[in-house]
């Protein structure tokens, strides 16, 4: 890649926080380092796996608003994990998990328990107990 | 304020680099006087690499990587440099952070292994539960803990609760408050022997690992597995697998095409230290190899945005691969066959 080519497709993925090192050869065949702004292939496939993410979100919302899940599983799919990581990040086994993503088993959590889960997905107790 | 929570600040210069482990090294290599560029440390560590392991599955898509293991770099280029280097890891979150603020009072810049999930500095696309981030912390100032983040432009703090999450990350490869730092270098080394065995271990990476999942045969591999992919997981699933391989290949830290120019330049600068033209001459079709991967990123780009993707160009795009595993092929048994002393 040519110094002068260096891509600068700034499609806000880095939202303004950084521009990443490229290496690239100048005009004399030696290699440089340039900062980019983005390329569109590569953003292309970072939205490609948020777009992804974002499916499995609204999927699940629409599973919590009918009443088949809980919404500590729309939260779940919000922070990008699955049983085994949030249960790793709230020191709940994860067959215990499982069940708490049924609503009947969620409705009778207890604070305590309930608190584990908030802090594991950076949010207030009342926020995942009032979803919608 | 008590002696223990008095502000400390070192002396340490940061430096962007493309990769966040070449980065760390060799920040924390110039803070003790070393001078190696990143594509220096990225040669000797011997980094470039390529694997494809299709039943392994992270987030539901299987792992490929162009870069060996996540602290391999530093550890082979502290070994062939004859440093010193501290690592230690932790069950207990207040006693990692005791040790680093330990540390810190001994005027000692050290690295922490984090999680970027949580990392609040970074911009929330690139924000996935990846645990194998390198940041460098150098000081503490009103609470808050001074941050040479490598693949940052200028240097960031995290408050006490921030960063101590992000050591104890979650999932897989949990860094478990992994801290380590250089503990001394000797009076001198001998680069041009760390150079040559830093390339050959990298020719003996690509080239002779005796499972067709690794270096030139693991590209052979990848390309073949690819033509079927439409076919058998489906166009949206195959249109991810290769988002997959592009987001690998070109996002943060990689320098461009998987690192192959980061290669390239080490290449370059390693001829004028050994004085070997044909150095120069495996940099130039190493950036031609590095050129042809980015071909690839176009079209399979194309493939990633249009939904519905053609089977033909995930066939074009199998055989650019082809193409590049016969490239890396030639220039790697070049250099291993090559005289280097």
């Amino acid at each position: 890649m040519k110094e002068k080519e260096v891509p600068q497709d700034n499609e806000g993925l880095l939202e303004g926080k950084l521009r990443e090192v490229c290496y690239a050869v100048d005009d004399n065949g030696n290699y440089v380092t340039v900062l980019s702004t983005g390329w569109t292939p590569k953003n292309a496939a970072l939205k490609q796996a948020w777009a992804d993410v974002n499916d499995k979100i609204e999927e699940t919302k629409q599973n919590v608003l009918t009443g088949k899940l809980s919404p500590l599983a729309y939260y779940m799919e919000k922070n990008i994990m699955n049983l085994k990581l949030l249960s790793q990040y709230a020191g709940i086994p994860k067959w215990k998990v499982k069940r708490h993503l049924k609503p009947g088993v969620f409705q009778k959590l207890a604070d305590e328990t309930l608190g584990k889960y908030a802090q594991a997905l950076d949010i207030t107790i009342d926020e995942l107990k009032t979803f919608m | 304020m008590t002696e223990k929570n008095k502000d400390i600040i070192i002396d340490f210069k940061h430096h962007q680099a493309a990769h966040c482990e070449n980065g760390a090294a060799s920040n924390l290599l110039k803070h003790h006087n070393i001078h190696l560029s990143e594509p220096m440390v990225f040669g000797i560590g011997s980094g470039l690499f390529f694997s494809y392991m299709p039943f392994i599955k992270l987030n539901y898509l299987p792992v490929i990587s162009f870069r060996p293991l996540p602290g391999m770099i530093f550890k082979r280029i502290t070994r062939r440099l004859g440093i010193k280097i501290t690592r230690e890891r932790f069950n207990d979150q207040a006693k990692s952070m005791e040790r680093l603020d330990e540390s810190l009072r001994n005027g000692i810049p050290t690295g922490c292994l984090v999680g970027v999930y949580h990392l609040t500095y970074f911009p929330a696309p690139y924000r996935f539960h990846f645990n194998a981030h390198n940041i460098i912390v150098y000081g503490r100032q009103n609470g808050s803990y001074l941050i040479s983040d490598p693949i940052m432009e200028t240097p960031v703090s995290l408050t006490k609760e921030e960063l101590m999450r992000v050591r104890f990350a979650k999932g897989t490869y949990p860094p478990k408050g992994r801290l380590y730092y250089i503990e001394g270098v000797p009076d001198s080394y001998n680069l041009k022997e760390a150079i040559i065995k830093g390339i050959h271990n990298t020719c003996k990476d690509m080239l002779e690992i005796p499972v067709p999942l690794f270096g030139v045969k693991g590209i052979r591999y990848l390309s073949k597995r690819m033509k079927r992919w439409p076919k058998r997981l489906g166009k949206k699933k195959a249109s991810l697998y290769l988002g997959q391989v592009v987001r690998m290949l070109e996002e943060i830290g990689t320098g461009g095409a998987g690192f192959r120019f980061i290669y390239a330049a080490f290449l370059q600068e390693a001829s004028k230290v050994l004085n070997r033209d044909e150095l120069m001459q495996a940099s130039r079709e190493m950036t031609e190899a590095g050129d042809r991967w980015r071909e690839f990123a176009v079209i399979s780009g194309r493939i990633i945005k249009d939904r519905a993707g053609s089977e033909e160009s995930y066939e074009s795009a199998s055989n650019i691969l082809l193409e590049i595993a016969d490239r890396e092929e030639k220039i790697f048994k070049f250099l291993k066959k090559l005289p280097l002393n």
